[in-house]
């Protein structure tokens, strides 16, 4: 990694980092609405098209994060880093079948978060509450991990110290202030655009500099073969159900979480859902593409301390100048859009179903959204607090438990859309077993995604998010299946 | 749907209804049982069979959410 300053590189960083800023400021003007409401705030009106909620859920949803984690991943265990590509495929079945009735019931009822759907079916106010605590847990470390993306590009510059970081922050805080969740879908556009450049000038030139995919493949299967242990370039067959949970889990989890669902929300229509569905993997094409530099960086035999720093350091080796500058502004900027939209998705939670159910009742609907702009600007803040003060490795730690508690909030929000059989106290006790239990499988295996089950003998390596979600959902379908109907819950479920 | 419509025709529309949705099912299939794919050989240009397969899914999985999208309008 360069100690001095790559100015050239820094300046074409700069000049793009500047010309988002101005974007985001502008945003609020665009398809202009009133910016005292939280839905216009939050959900941007819910009018945005296919093309907008493709840019917006693309730049939301394939994060700085990504970028620099899964090649790094990639780079340090070869074929198991890929679970990602799988992983970001199999989603989108789902949110096809899915989101879009998800969508329709949140239109119709004005819900704004995934609580408020929940309390709108079982009313209440604590599982809302709970469900929306869990978003809040979950989204914080996944915003602090955003400026770990950040904080590797900007270091990559030789910039030195932690200021550019916090000024960096506090203009996306500051937009995101004034011009919600409008503010990152335009600059989505920008920042998708960017990354795609950067992806396909890699994958196009970095191979022919290095001899072709078959040598970058070869180089990575040498590598491995030193290095020894569960690597390699194909999986080894006890990786399998690893591999497989974990891509499955994720994909569960991954629409659960405030950031993609308050994009699903605010796009315009169920069309524009399913839509999106059949034109959204193309980014998965380009996540494994880019998962693949893991690989080019092993070729190109560029050396780091640690492995989150390998996507920067092999643009380095490989680009000139001026494209190092462009491609760390790429970075940086996939970092903005989604802690925007995090930061938002966990403002409209505190505020929709913490704050107004358990503190102030009388809220009126203008208190609410500016609750709300000050909501996410305590988060934001939270987050850099976090990075500046505590090691790197509490983020990720964390984030790694936080996909494992918001899949606990799946069976609430998914079956809820389709029967109206589970109760209230089953889905709530299957909610807190899911969590006791996938909180204790990750502490027992010292925070690894992975727990080996043994059966009769036989160890079978599983992603503990799933587990935890298996016994979330015996105990939600075996409870409800037991406890009597009690007659309060019929009258909400009747339409008001 | 007509009311002469012959027998084991209510059998065949519910396939046709199920049909888009069943589909789906396929791309976890595919890319969820592992000994399906992991390999090196054949490879393509210079791709294990491992990284072709999967990236091949990717446009497989539009098409067949395309194909859902047009069997549910």
């Amino acid at each position: 990694m360069p100690t001095s300053l790559n100015l050239t590189a820094s300046i074409v960083f700069l000049a793009f980092f500047a010309f988002v800023t101005i974007i985001g400021f502008f945003a609020a003007r665009w398809k202009a609405g009133d910016m005292t409401q939280l839905h216009e705030w939050g959900l941007g009106g819910r009018q945005f098209g296919t093309l907008i909620t493709w840019f917006l859920v693309g730049g939301d949803f394939y994060t700085a994060y990504t970028v620099i984690a899964v090649p790094a991943l990639v780079y340090a265990v070869g074929a198991y880093g890929f679970f990602a590509l799988p992983y970001t495929i199999i989603v989108y079945p789902f949110v096809f079948l899915v989101m879009p009735r998800l969508w329709k019931a949140c239109h119709k009822d004005n819900h704004i978060t995934a609580a408020d759907f929940v309390q709108g079916i079982y009313g209440g106010k604590w599982f809302a509450a709970a469900i929306a605590v869990t978003g809040i847990i979950a989204t914080m470390p996944y915003i602090a991990l955003q400026l770990v993306g950040m904080q590797v590009v900007i270091k990559s510059l030789g910039i030195p110290g932690e200021v550019p970081l916090i000024i960096a922050f506090l203009i996306l805080a500051f937009y995101t202030y004034a011009s919600g969740i409008r503010a990152p879908a335009m600059i989505a556009f920008v920042k998708d655009i960017m990354i795609y450049i950067v992806v396909i000038a890699a994958v196009c030139l970095i191979p022919s500099k290095l001899g072709g995919y078959a040598s970058v493949f070869d180089a990575a299967d040498h590598f491995f073969a030193v290095k020894g242990g569960a690597t390699g370039t194909i999986l080894k067959p006890t990786q399998y159900l690893a591999y497989a949970s974990l891509a499955l889990g994720s994909a569960l989890a991954a629409f659960m979480y405030p950031h993609t669902m308050t994009a699903i929300l605010s796009s315009s229509s169920e069309k524009t859902i399913k839509k999106n569905a059949i034109l959204l993997p193309a980014y998965s094409f380009l996540l494994g593409l880019i998962a693949l530099m893991g690989y080019m960086a092993i070729a190109a035999g560029v050396k780091v301390d640690s492995a989150t720093e390998i996507v920067p350091a092999l643009f380095g080796k490989i680009f000139p100048a001026w494209f190092v500058g462009f491609a760390a502004a790429a970075i940086a900027i996939s970092a903005l859009v989604p802690a925007a939209i995090m930061s938002i998705g966990a403002a409209n939670l505190f505020t929709r179903n913490l704050w107004k159910p358990l503190i102030n009742p009388n809220i009126t609907p203008s208190q609410e959204a500016s609750n709300a702009k000050l909501v996410s600007l305590a988060v934001k803040f939270g987050a850099l607090v976090f990075i500046v003060f505590l090691p790197t490795k509490f983020a990720i730690d964390l984030q790694l438990l936080g996909g494992v508690w918001i899949l606990q909030t799946f069976p609430a929000i998914v079956f809820s859309l389709y029967t109206r059989w589970l109760k209230l106290p089953a889905l709530f006790i299957g909610w807190i077993a899911g969590i006791s239990c996938g909180t204790a499988l990750a502490i027992i295996q010292e925070l690894k995604p992975i727990f080996v089950l043994n059966v009769a003998g036989d160890h079978y390596p599983v992603y503990i998010g799933v587990l935890a979600l298996i016994v979330n959902l015996v105990l939600t379908f075996g409870l409800s299946a037991v406890l009597p109907q009690k007659p309060q819950l019929k009258s909400v479920l009747s339409p008001a | 749907m007509s009311n002469e419509a012959p027998p084991g025709s209510e059998r065949k529309s519910f396939l046709r209804a199920a049909f888009p949705k069943l589909i789906l099912l396929i791309p976890y299939v595919a890319l969820l049982w592992l000994p399906f794919y992991n390999d090196a050989q054949p490879a393509i240009f210079g791709f294990p069979f491992f990284y072709w397969y999967q990236l091949l899914w990717v446009p497989l999985t539009s098409l067949i959410l395309f194909i859902a999208y047009k069997g549910g309008e």
